[in-house]
């Protein structure tokens, strides 16, 4: 069984992922409105952690300040111990790419086909030459499963093999962080099982600490910890067997 | 009366009640302010312009030997000259003639005017067309964003699509540009011509047209964070 957070943070290095009093609020003047309040958690190194919760409960937003994709407005949010929270856009930008974002829409490129929507995932680090970026996109969609695939465009693939090329885009430059938003949402049961079944082997593979944010309950059981949010606030951190049989805001 | 001058008959006509024989014809085509050109004897344009005297000279040609610099001779003809009379080069007087038809009289300020128009109604076009690609594909920019990518290179991928734009629009532009001037060549008689000077100038004024906009296009993309495009 894993341990609990706060064992783990005692006795290892700096947390991967460090929230401290995180609130965000959205929108200005008379409509402005709190959707995360004082969030506190801590993500070890190497650790699968499930956000859940009911619609509206800001894990999604709360996800996407972690990923650098909106910027933070107080407390502290510490991704691989760089403080995000008043950064300036060149520490932002870098932040973003020591992150592998899942979408829930996996936002492929329509114009490119797998392998150089996979590449893309590499230039951004302006340091790999062509064909090593080639040469690691290949390699990256075999272990998804694709390699039949690779020149293939998005309007030609299914939803899976979809979810499964951007995967390859957000593991192929080995991120210490990946972030998923809803990963299963628009697959069905085996094709879900799988896309999470290889993101927990490759995590364990390169030991990268994945955060997942699901409402599905069939995929629960890959995680290490179990987050639960409600009205913008953490409610519990738990394992997967002290949830409830069923959760509210199932999958939509 | 050309046809039949033409075809060689003798043609007669009558100027200010003189009547006058058309000799022959030439080529030169008309201008701003005339239909055509005559030319006749010294004596004979006396006769019609008596009020005119034999040594005023309106316009008068002089040839230079060949390897002779002809600012030179410019210069030694300026110093004999009366303070109301111009010497130049040709190219001084093809510009001291392009001068006044185009900053002092109508025609010069209504083709500038024109100029003008075409040039912001070619932005405005070639903006809403970057604008709208921009938009339709707004989610794959933010895509890019959230991966890592800084604005500069989104903002040359806009860039390279402006550049590539421009160049594309350029070719038939020109084309219908020179249909046109052989078009104005028959029909008015004017003489107008392509310079190369006038295509280079046109083709810079595209491209900035085109990055300018390409500019504009992208500064949604540039300000906003990711997770407020998606």
């Amino acid at each position: 069984m894993a341990l609990t957070s706060e064992i783990k943070s005692d006795s290892s290095p700096k947390p991967a992922i460090a929230v401290e009093q995180l609130d965000h609020f959205f929108g200005k003047g008379e409509l402005r409105k709190q959707v995360l309040f004082e969030i506190n958690l801590s993500i070890a190194s190497g650790e699968i952690v499930i956000l859940t919760g009911p619609s509206g409960s800001g894990k999604t937003t709360l996800l996407s300040l972690m990923g650098g994709l909106r910027s933070p407005q107080g407390g502290s949010l510490r991704i691989l111990d760089t403080e995000l929270v008043g950064a300036p856009k060149t520490v932002t930008v870098e932040s973003r790419r020591s992150c592998g974002y899942i979408f829930q829409a996996h936002n492929l490129h329509s114009s490119l086909t797998a392998i150089e929507n996979v590449m893309m995932g590499l230039e951004v680090h302006g340091v790999y030459p062509r064909t090593e970026r080639r040469d690691h996109a290949v390699q990256m969609l075999e272990l998804v499963g694709l390699e039949k695939r690779i020149h293939y465009y998005p309007e030609n693939l299914s939803g899976g093999q979809k979810q499964r090329v951007a995967i390859a885009r957000a593991l192929v430059s080995h991120p210490q962080i990946v972030l998923a938003d809803e990963p299963t949402a628009a697959l069905d049961k085996q094709s879900g099982r799988d896309v999470v079944t290889l993101m927990q082997k490759l995590a364990k593979e390169q030991g990268c600490t994945i955060l997942m944010v699901t409402h599905d309950n069939r995929i629960l059981d890959i995680a290490d910890r179990i987050v639960y949010m409600e009205d913008g606030k953490l409610v519990k951190n738990s394992e997967p067997s002290m949830l409830p049989a069923s959760l509210p805001g199932k999958s939509g | 009366m050309i046809a039949q001058a033409e075809q060689g008959q003798t043609v007669k006509t009558e100027i200010e009640r003189r009547t006058i024989q058309v000799a022959g014809l030439f080529s030169l085509g008309a201008s701003f302010a005339t239909d055509g050109t005559l030319i006749t004897s010294q004596e004979n344009f006396l006769r019609f312009f008596p009020e005119r005297g034999a040594g005023q000279v309106t316009l008068g040609l002089v040839k230079v030997k060949p390897g002779t610099d002809p600012n030179q001779v410019v210069a030694q003809i300026k110093a004999i000259l009366p303070q109301d009379a111009i010497a130049s080069t040709k190219q001084e007087y093809v510009a001291f003639e392009q001068a006044y038809w185009e900053k002092t009289t109508p025609i010069g300020i209504v083709f500038t005017f024109g100029t003008v128009m075409a040039f912001v109604v070619g932005t405005v076009i070639v903006f809403q067309i970057l604008s709208t690609d921009v938009n339709e594909h707004i989610g794959e920019y933010a895509t890019f964003k959230a991966m890592g990518y800084r604005d500069r290179y989104l903002l040359l991928i806009v860039f390279e699509e402006a550049i590539l734009l421009a160049t594309l629009g350029f070719i038939p532009g020109l084309g219908l540009a020179l249909g046109q001037y052989a078009l104005i060549r028959q029909a008015a008689s004017l003489p107008i011509a392509m310079t190369f000077a006038r295509l280079a100038f046109v083709f810079f004024l595209t491209m900035v047209m085109c990055i300018v906009s390409g500019l504009i296009a992208t500064r949604k993309v540039q300000s906003a964070d990711p997770a407020d495009i998606f």
